[in-house]
């Protein structure tokens, strides 16, 4: 696997989540992923990116352009938060310890194509998702 | 004052200030048009007003505290810096054309620097050194306040723009329309939503169309508002339509596992006026003229 490009972007409040949004927007266009493929990545970002904020206390979003053998890209949500007690648990739907509709893990893991998560008590949690092209 | 006292103050900066103030204000007006000339933007009268000052401020704050632009004798310099930035930022400026107003002083006060060290290198290079900076960390400042002030502007243009009123249309006598444009977010949310539901209450409407043509993203906070609006205006006797549904938002949403199943949805808003216009049994005849 090549990594082409690699970059990290704030996700400490609510206005980082509507840039997270913009700069998955542009990355995901430049690569050339198509408009719907696109449209779920961008979706996947913002769900992560609101959790990082809400839970995890903030965090940072890797952003990396893969190349070779496949194109795609790979997003890194990290924070350094509680953590999640019962992951399998946080990713069935319409589960939620707060005020949503508890689908944004859920979601977002179907929305891409590789979906990893890594989550320890009192450590925090990184959830990396995939959208090949 | 002793001779030698008065040769290192000659060779200072607030020296230089002090006996050649009229030559450096002359050159850096001359560099600063050289480099930026931006006389759609400020008044040449205003800006030879504006440097004479600064020299002036800059005078006294080194005389009091050398070159430290940190300490207190630099407070007047720092409002002037942070002034102009302000202002230039609201004026179109770009930030290093702000900046340019400190780093055009450069040469000239570098030629009288060097000027009064003629044949002592190491206290040249000493003053220059000082001199360059004294004059990093104003730009730097002036960068600063300038970035500042941007973000000020953007901030205020969005909470502008949420309080602009949302666009509540009424199509029909009891058909309204609510296209959204742009980021939905909870503050806007919150708004757009509170105006459509008080709408339905003032126009006594049935159908309420949400047009969310314009919304790039749906994710679960963007669907659960509209889902809680839903269900409150239905509350208030008004059926709620969703158009402008594109295929990758659909797409999307059933991925997402948001369940819309009862709410109409529609690719467009004409297909959703005409579903709305049934729903009141209101139908359109063609009529056609007898020659
Ligand atoms: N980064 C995180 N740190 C700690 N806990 C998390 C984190 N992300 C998710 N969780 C936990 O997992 C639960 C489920 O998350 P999910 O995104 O599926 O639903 P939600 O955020 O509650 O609602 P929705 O995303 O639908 O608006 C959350 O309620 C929270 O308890
Ligand atoms: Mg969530």
């Amino acid at each position: 696997m090549v990594v082409v490009s690699a970059e990290s972007v704030p996700v400490k409040s609510e206005p980082d989540v509507v840039a997270v949004r913009r700069r998955v927007r542009e990355v995901s266009a430049q690569l050339g992923l198509s408009l719907v493929d696109q449209t779920k990545i961008i979706t996947a970002a913002s769900e992560l990116a609101r959790n990082t904020i809400i839970y995890g206390g903030g965090g940072t979003m890797q952003v990396q352009t893969l190349n070779g053998p496949r194109v795609g890209l790979r997003l890194t949500f990290e924070d350094h938060g509680p953590g999640i007690p019962d992951v399998a648990l946080a990713l069935r739907d319409g589960f939620t310890t707060g005020s949503g509709l508890g689908l944004g893990l859920g979601g977002s893991k179907r929305l891409v194509n590789e979906f990893e998560i890594v989550s320890r008590l009192g450590e925090g949690t990184r959830i990396t998702i995939t959208r090949w092209k | 004052m002793s001779e030698i006292q008065l040769n290192q103050k000659n060779g200072t900066l607030a020296g230089v200030l002090g006996s050649h103030m009229d030559k450096i204000l002359a050159e850096w007006l001359r560099e600063m048009s050289n480099t930026v000339r931006r006389s759609d933007l400020i008044k040449e009268s205003d800006l030879r007003a504006e440097c004479s000052r600064f020299l002036q401020l800059m005078k006294q704050a080194t005389e009091l505290d050398g070159n430290n632009f940190q300490s207190p004798a630099f407070d007047g310099v720092r409002d002037m810096l942070a002034e102009i930035s302000r202002n230039r930022s609201q004026k179109g400026f770009k930030p290093s054309e702000t900046a340019t107003f400190v780093f055009s002083l450069k040469r000239p006060l570098f030629n009288e620097i060097q000027a009064q060290h003629k044949g002592d290198a190491e206290g040249m290079a000493a003053g220059i050194w000082s001199l360059t900076e004294l004059l990093d960390a104003m730009g730097l400042y002036t960068t600063e306040v300038f970035l500042k002030s941007r973000e000020d502007i953007v901030r205020r243009q969005q909470e502008e723009l949420l309080e602009l009123s949302t666009p509540v249309v009424k199509l029909w006598e009891g058909i309204l329309a609510l296209p959204i444009i742009g980021t939905l977010d909870s503050a806007r949310t919150q708004v757009v939503m509170e105006s459509l539901l008080q709408a339905i209450v003032q126009s006594n409407s049935r159908v309420a169309i949400i047009d969310i043509t314009g919304v790039p993203t749906v994710d679960t906070v963007v669907a659960q508002h509209l889902l809680k609006t839903i269900t409150a205006a239905r509350l208030m006797g008004a059926d709620c339509i969703i158009s402008g549904v594109r295929p990758q938002i659909a797409q999307t949403i059933v991925h997402l596992g948001i369940n819309l199943l009862d709410i109409t949805t529609k690719s467009t808003l004409a297909a959703a006026f005409s579903v709305a216009l049934q729903r009141l049994g209101i139908t359109f005849v063609r009529e056609t003229v007898k020659s």
